[in-house]
């Protein structure tokens, strides 16, 4: 084979390939008959999958301002302020509770890069990833989203997948 | 002859000039919104452009061409501004001349020239002065590339344009389109005259060579080295904006109806339907010649949308050792059997 010279390799290479060329016009011709696969968006959506990443949702009452998520965020992104309060105690005699309040809990989309770090990293089960994503705006800074609004996304958070059969169940307290 | 109404030559000619002028935006926008927005959309899986005009996209090229007025005329500072200016005219002037010799029926064709393939096929290779007038006159080098290989590859495949032409004018005995239509529909099978004698019957090889070359006349895919977006951005067009890219394009896709209008006059019959005669000839004529050209058409741009360009040492091999040797014995065997027939 290393005998053989490139122009008569060359030659029988356009022979040998000639099927290949015609069967090509019936890939098109085959495509053109079948139906498209792209959807026509604002007239059609298509559902995204369970675990897509749209948008975090957030569950207010689980979040303790414990702040992880904001320091863990790449691009700092996440806005946390809280205060401290006191509670009554819970037994007859008992001390006072302290309890972290959450007052702003911002998530600026503009700056967000989906990374899911935030989601990770919650100790309490505070984030979640919504499949939602129509949320664009015209002005940038209207992106940056309120506690409030998040806590709105909480509803299109849909319930997790059931565990496979056979699957370890989690704490057992 | 049976017309009641005396009508001045001028005025004559005046109509013949605007329906010629009107053929090629018209065909051009047929050809550009049935096959470039959507027979490649399906072809890729989706479905092009569905909201313009409210009815599957229709409206998008022509909203494109207004867009096209509203662009600022842009002209390199340092281009030669009268060749750069005159450069699209040209090449949608080559187009507008071919019209002139294709028959659409029995009376309805601007000049009946008794050397019509051979005008056809000269004035359709004027383009290639244009392309290089607007390469040149850029003072772009992307452009001046793409020009040059324009104008070597326009040179190369104009001769397996006109050999694989020649059978079909060896077969009818005459150079005259509207005489090659006559003699497809007056000929016969093997005695049967049912469907006359369509020359792709018997010039299968002459329409395979003439589909391939105007493929590659036409620049396109996948003979578009000339424009080849991925290494010279758009070639010999690259410095052009608004109304003059329209040209252009118009010209692109103006040139593709003429080719395909050429192909079925010479090789599929032309106007001609079986059975219909006189007025009623002239009558469906057009609608017979589009519904074929539109057949052509499809050929040429399920070409070029399926396959990837070459290179250009091999679009230069394809001419010169296999489209005119093919082309060479292929007058060889009409001239034989035209002679022993």
């Amino acid at each position: 084979m290393a005998e053989t010279s490139p122009d008569v390799s060359r030659r029988t290479g356009l022979v040998r390939r000639l099927p290949g060329v015609i069967s090509g016009l019936g890939v098109t011709f085959r495509t053109m008959l079948q139906g498209a696969v792209t959807v026509q968006y604002p007239h059609e959506r298509e559902d995204p999958p369970t675990r897509a990443r749209g948008v975090i949702a957030l569950k207010e009452e689980n979040c303790t301002v414990c702040m992880l998520c904001a320091r863990s965020c790449p691009d700092w992104c996440i806005y946390i302020e809280g205060h401290k309060e006191q509670r009554p105690p819970r037994r007859e005699g008992g001390r006072p509770r302290s309890v972290s309040v959450l007052d702003r809990f911002d998530i600026d989309y503009a700056l967000c890069m989906y990374c899911g770090i935030c989601v990770e990293v919650c100790p309490f089960d505070a984030l979640f990833w919504s499949p939602e994503y129509e949320y664009s705006e015209f002005d940038i800074a209207r992106l940056l989203h309120d506690k409030e609004q998040l806590g709105v996304w909480m509803a299109t958070v849909p319930e997790p997948e059931p565990l496979e059969p056979g699957a370890q169940v989690k704490g057992g307290k | 002859m049976s017309l009641a109404v005396e009508v001045p030559w001028g005025v004559i000619l005046a109509i013949k000039t605007l329906v010629v002028l009107a053929i090629i935006p018209l065909g051009a926008l047929i050809l550009g919104y049935v096959f470039l927005l959507k027979m490649m959309s399906h072809m890729q899986s989706r479905l092009g452009p569905m909201d313009p005009g409210g009815y599957h996209g229709w409206f998008q090229l022509i909203g494109d061409g207004i867009k096209f007025l509203q662009k600022e005329d842009v002209m390199p500072a340092e281009a030669d501004r009268r060749v750069f200016a005159l450069a699209p005219l040209v090449v949608v002037m080559s187009t507008f001349l071919v019209f002139a010799v294709v028959p659409a029926g029995p009376r309805l064709i601007v000049a009946d020239l008794d050397v019509g393939v051979f005008y056809a096929l000269a004035v359709s290779s004027l383009s290639v002065i244009g392309v290089l007038m607007a390469g040149w006159a850029s003072a772009n080098k992307f452009a001046l590339l793409g020009a040059l290989r324009a104008a070597g590859q326009l040179i190369a495949y104009e001769l397996p344009l006109l050999l694989g032409v020649v059978g079909v004018v060896t077969q009818a005995g005459t150079l005259s389109l509207q005489g090659i239509v006559t003699a497809q529909r007056d000929g016969e099978i093997f005695g049967w005259g049912g469907i006359g004698n369509p020359f792709i019957l018997t010039q299968f090889v002459g329409f395979a060579l003439f589909l391939i070359a105007a493929q590659a006349e036409l620049t396109q895919t996948p003979f578009d080295m000339p424009v080849a977006e991925s290494e010279l951005v758009s070639g010999y067009m690259v410095e052009y904006t608004g109304f003059r890219f329209l040209f252009f394009f118009v010209g692109e896709f103006g040139t593709a109806f003429a080719f395909a209008a050429l192909a079925a006059t010479l090789f599929l019959g032309g106007w001609a339907l079986p059975g219909v005669e006189g007025t009623a000839a002239d009558v469906l004529g057009p609608v017979v010649l589009l519904v074929k050209i539109m057949a052509v058409s499809f050929l040429i741009f399920w070409v070029r949308f399926t396959y990837p360009r070459l290179r250009e040492d091999q679009l230069q091999a394809i001419a010169w050792k296999f489209l005119i040797p093919i082309a060479l014995v292929n007058i060889i065997v009409t001239g034989v059997f035209k002679a022993v027939f």
